[in-house]
């Protein structure tokens, strides 16, 4: 299938909650895996997949896509779900996750499933690559664009800050960032763990426009700061989104336990609970 | 001692990124700004726009390469040994090894041979840490000539290649036309009392050990394994069946390194008394590269007296 396509705003709904079911039940199924910054991703992925890049499912590598690095990727579950979602690879498999055997691999392979653009798994190193496909792609004159999905954990490696460095120094503005910037990292608050604010003004210092997301869990929000994006030229763009750790699933929201954590059988139960209730309201919108 | 030419192993390496550049369109150059003593200069003059320099931020310089290489670009990746291997090693093995990512990689400065920069500069692990890396090739040549086929070759791999090269102008032990196959060691001289078995610079020290041993009536083999990884098994198993000793030789800690992998092979396969020349578990200094090479018992003496100590050990 070809994308970009355009959803209606209860259609982004309805696949965020879809999303966010497949990674309380990937979790669940595996007996570990990262559900708090997966939920909190959600909603960029879903837009961004379905409505802004130019990809086609039957032919993963065509050369003319748009390429999506993930530079978070402990967030498997919703990496596996979102690309399933958009028609990559049948959703059946997404139970197989982090099992012996599956390609869905507790952190992603280059090599599988199809969708997968790069591995990763170590912080600090895909933005590099990221902007290593952007300044390639630039190199070359072709028209793709880049895009990545980092978070405030990742910016704490020096890496990160060479490659936002790198991006600035070759004007790369075929290349937009997305940080999921949920303020939350395994041993607690990032401000207490290691402060990484003010990240905008960071970004503003090493040359790149900088556009900052009140709710990084809102639709309208982030479909305008991508239009906004898309307006600017000569330097790399990052969008930083303001969102919530664990989105969507009331006991997981803003508790860092639920970094690296899988739901149990009654957990997993009421997770599906609420989201089945919200996808009800949802449907009677 | 035999006469030799000296030039530079880097200029080998120079020679052929100018080769490479000519031929294909996809050859891209990174540097993390030692351009100038890497002589990947000489490349940026020719193809600027096929030139990054990166900076002084090896970490993000192997994986732009990575980057690049997923849009069907072929970089070579262009630093001091320590800071290509060590500093980026991580990057090299989850992004480059595990994504089997088409990087290639020019190590500058290895060994002690580096001189008056000191123990910072000087390269003398990278063999052990970018030879346990699945999908690494490794190899280190020993002359220009040497240097510059192994480039060439390493363009035709798909894969991470790790080439190792010196700063100060060795001896020139192969011709133009030594045939060059990655993974095949060259027999350099044959012989059938001890075998010596080396790498880079310590090639020519190998070659000039065998002389003198030749003087006492002592046949040497010297073999000149220019690729660690993979390495030429059948080569090294062949020559200790006939020898039945060898002695490895490198610029380079002994542990892990060349000497390290080769009695890998040969304790799983054919045992024989063997014995090495090369770092001892320390780090270099400052000094010309010659009083180092003499300090840390790295030339034809130690080769010599540890070939006439392993003959000794055979039964």
């Amino acid at each position: 299938m070809k994308y970009p396509i355009t959803l209606t705003p209860k259609e982004r709904l309805l696949k965020a909650i879809q999303m966010r079911k497949d990674i309380v039940e990937m979790t669940h199924a595996a007996g570990s895996g990262h559900p708090g910054g997966s939920l909190s991703s959600v909603e960029v992925l879903v837009h961004t997949f379905f409505e802004v890049l130019k990809i086609d499912t039957d032919n993963p590598k065509w050369e003319d896509r748009d390429y999506f690095i993930f530079c978070k990727c402990h967030i498997t579950p919703a990496i596996y779900s979102i690309l399933a979602r958009v028609g990559y690879f049948d959703p059946s498999t997404l139970n197989t996750f982090r099992k012996f055997g599956s390609e869905l691999q507790g952190h992603p392979s280059r090599f599988y499933p199809k969708g997968i653009e790069m591995s990763g798994g170590s912080l600090g190193q895909n933005l590099s690559i990221t902007q290593g496909i952007a300044l390639g792609l630039k190199a070359q004159g072709k028209a793709n664009r880049v895009y990545g999905l980092t978070s405030e954990g990742d910016l704490q490696e020096g890496n990160s800050w060479e490659a936002i460095m790198s991006a600035a120094h070759y004007r790369l503005d075929n290349l937009t960032v997305f940080v999921d910037y949920n303020k939350l990292q395994i041993d607690g608050n990032v401000e207490d763990v290691m402060g990484v604010a003010p990240l905008d003004e960071k970004f503003k210092a090493f040359n790149w426009h900088t556009i900052v997301v009140n709710d990084g869990n809102n639709f309208d929000e982030i479909i305008a700061a991508i239009k906004q994006a898309d307006t600017l030229t000569g330097r790399p763009k990052v969008i930083i989104l303001n969102t919530i750790k664990g989105k969507g699933v009331s006991f997981m929201e803003n508790n860092a336990g639920w970094h690296g954590k899988a739901p149990n059988d009654d957990e997993c139960k009421l997770a599906i609970e609420e989201l089945n209730k919200k996808e009800q309201e949802i449907l009677t919108m | 001692m035999a006469e030799r030419e000296m030039l530079l192993t880097r200029q080998g390496w120079a020679d052929a990124l100018l080769e490479l550049g000519e031929k294909d369109p996809r050859v891209v150059v990174l540097d993390a700004d030692l351009a100038k003593s890497t002589l990947t200069s000489l490349f940026k003059e020719k193809f600027p726009k096929r030139f990054f320099d990166m900076g002084i931020a090896e970490q993000n310089m192997i994986n732009t390469a990575g980057g690049l290489s997923l849009t069907g670009l072929i970089p070579f990746v262009s630093t001091y040994g320590v800071f290509v291997s060590g500093r980026a090693w991580e990057q090299i093995r989850t992004s480059i090894c595990y994504g089997e990512l088409n990087v290639k990689f020019g190590g500058a400065h290895g060994g002690v041979s580096v001189g008056p920069d000191g123990a910072t500069h000087q390269a003398l692990e990278e063999i052990t840490i970018m030879r346990v890396l699945p999908k690494m090739t490794v190899i280190v040549p020993s002359d220009y000539y040497e240097t510059k086929k192994a480039i060439l070759a390493s363009a035709k791999i798909n894969g991470p290649v790790y080439v190792r090269f010196g700063r100060e102008k060795v001896p020139v032990v192969t011709t133009a036309d030594t045939p060059f196959e990655v993974g095949k060691a060259i027999i350099m001289k044959e012989g059938k009392d001890v075998t010596i078995v080396a790498c880079g610079a310590m090639v020519a020290e190998a070659l000039d050990a065998a002389e003198m041993l030749e003087k006492e009536g002592i046949n040497a083999e010297v073999i000149n394994l220019h690729t660690i990884k993979p390495i030429d098994k059948d080569a090294l198993i062949n020559s200790v069946k006939k020898t039945g000793c060898i002695v490895t030789a490198e610029e380079h800690q002994m542990a892990g390194g060349m000497g390290s992998a080769v009695f890998e092979v040969l304790a799983q396969n054919y045992s024989v008394p063997g014995e090495m020349v090369g770092m001892n578990d320390s780090f270099g200094e400052s000094g010309q590269p010659r009083e180092l090479m003499v300090k840390y018992g790295l030339t034809f003496k130690e080769i010599y007296e540890k070939s006439k100590k392993v003959i000794s050990r055979k039964k």
